[in-house]
């Protein structure tokens, strides 16, 4: 099971994240996995608060946005939407095409709690 | 369009990576790849093997499919040409290390304890005890395992995947992420096709030709017909790109010509 070596991967980020802006403590982390990423949502759910436990991210709720495959064919230039073995043109049927998104794995963004944050509550970006 | 910087994020996509902001909370928009310390780690180990122009292959299956046994055929077979080395990854053992050094080349042995992979870090640890300067070929043998060894980049030059004839011909369709980044797909056992009679190796290519990846799927067998002579000939070929090759570059793509053994 990789999922956990990806976790310890993602507290990594979200704790220097954290460290850097002053964070008393992770509200929540938000992930992207495509369908092609290789990884498993609901393990990586499971192994989250293992790696989190006894760090800043200790009660952060994992959110994991899981974004389907897209294909560019680069016979027909369509873009169609395909599954993760199936990475066919549906317009054409041709295998020569582009994968465009779905084989992501990313950290897209940390809510932190920061005792000096102002009231309304603040956007930034790293 | 990558996945490092956030280009990604599209107008289209942009709802799901922002998020409406309760009081006395920051959100930090980060757009970082998850496996980012292994990529860096990858493009370390790449610029060292580009550095030393080492051929470096990434051998990956399930276990039990033969990269073992290939290896040692392998390594006979062209140790008089080409200077070799070998990292074998195995959860327990130096069983297949000690295969291999039996065949006068070294090899080092990475236990890997629980970890179901190698990373790119695992193999840097290793790198210090290679003469890299005096290797040509640096086989990787990956954990057996069709899973997890897709997700970590090592900075090799190419994966070759091994199928064999007894896991069925359908496997890159069941380990979608595996096979369609494999540089070449090699179906091993390939003397047992006749005696199985439900393998058909054009099955397995079409599954590869269904996760968009152009790879040849060669069928080799280190016992009897059909020998592993494509194998050595994609190898060769694989050296004679990397020899062209000035400029680092993350992959050597070359385009394998079809040798006269058929």
């Amino acid at each position: 099971m990789h999922e956990l070596a990806v976790c310890q991967a993602l507290l990594g980020q979200v704790i220097s994240v954290a460290a850097a802006q002053a964070a008393s403590s992770v509200e929540s982390v938000t992930v992207a996995a495509g369908a092609l990423s290789g990884v498993e949502p609901a393990l990586l759910e499971r192994a989250w608060p293992l790696a989190a436990a006894g760090t800043l991210a200790q009660t952060a709720r994992l959110e994991i946005r899981v974004s389907p495959v897209r294909v560019r064919c680069r016979l027909c230039g369509q873009e169609t939407e395909t599954g993760p073995n199936r990475l066919l043109c549906a317009g054409c049927g041709s295998w020569q095409t582009t994968v465009l998104a779905g084989d992501e794995l990313m950290l897209l963004s940390v809510t932190l709690v920061r005792p000096d944050a102002s009231q309304a509550g603040e956007e930034t970006h790293v | 369009m990558c996945n490092t910087c956030g280009c990604n994020i599209t107008p289209g996509n942009r709802h799901l990576a922002n998020r409406p902001v309760a009081s006395g909370t920051t959100a930090v928009h980060v757009l970082q790849r998850l496996l980012a310390g292994n990529e860096a780690q990858a493009a370390a180990n790449r610029a060292r093997f580009h550095a030393a122009r080492v051929l470096v292959i990434n051998l990956m299956s399930s276990p039990g499919s033969g990269k073992t046994a290939l290896l040692e055929a392998t390594i006979d077979a062209l140790k008089s040409r080409w200077r070799i080395a070998v990292v074998e990854g195995d959860l327990e053992t130096e069983n297949d290390a000690a295969r291999i050094r039996a065949h006068g080349v070294p090899a080092i042995q990475i236990s890997t304890g629980s970890a179901c992979h190698l990373d790119a870090h695992m193999l840097a640890g290793v790198l210090a005890g290679l003469p890299l300067a005096e290797i040509d070929i640096l086989f990787v043998e990956n954990v057996g395992n069709l899973v997890c060894p897709a997700g970590f980049d090592l900075g090799q030059n190419h994966n070759v995947v091994l199928l064999s004839t007894t896991e069925g011909e359908d496997k890159p369709a069941k380990y979608p992420v595996m096979f369609r980044q494999a540089d070449l797909v090699l179906v091993s056992k390939a003397d047992l096709l006749p005696v199985l009679g439900d393998f058909r190796p054009e099955i397995a290519r079409q599954a590869v030709r269904n996760l968009a990846n152009p790879a040849p799927v060669l069928p080799v067998s280190v016992r009897g017909e059909p020998g592993i002579h494509d194998w050595l000939d994609w190898l060769e070929q694989a050296l004679a790109a990397l020899a062209d090759k000035p400029q680092l570059a993350t992959s050597t793509g070359f385009r394998y010509r079809v040798s006269s053994h058929g």
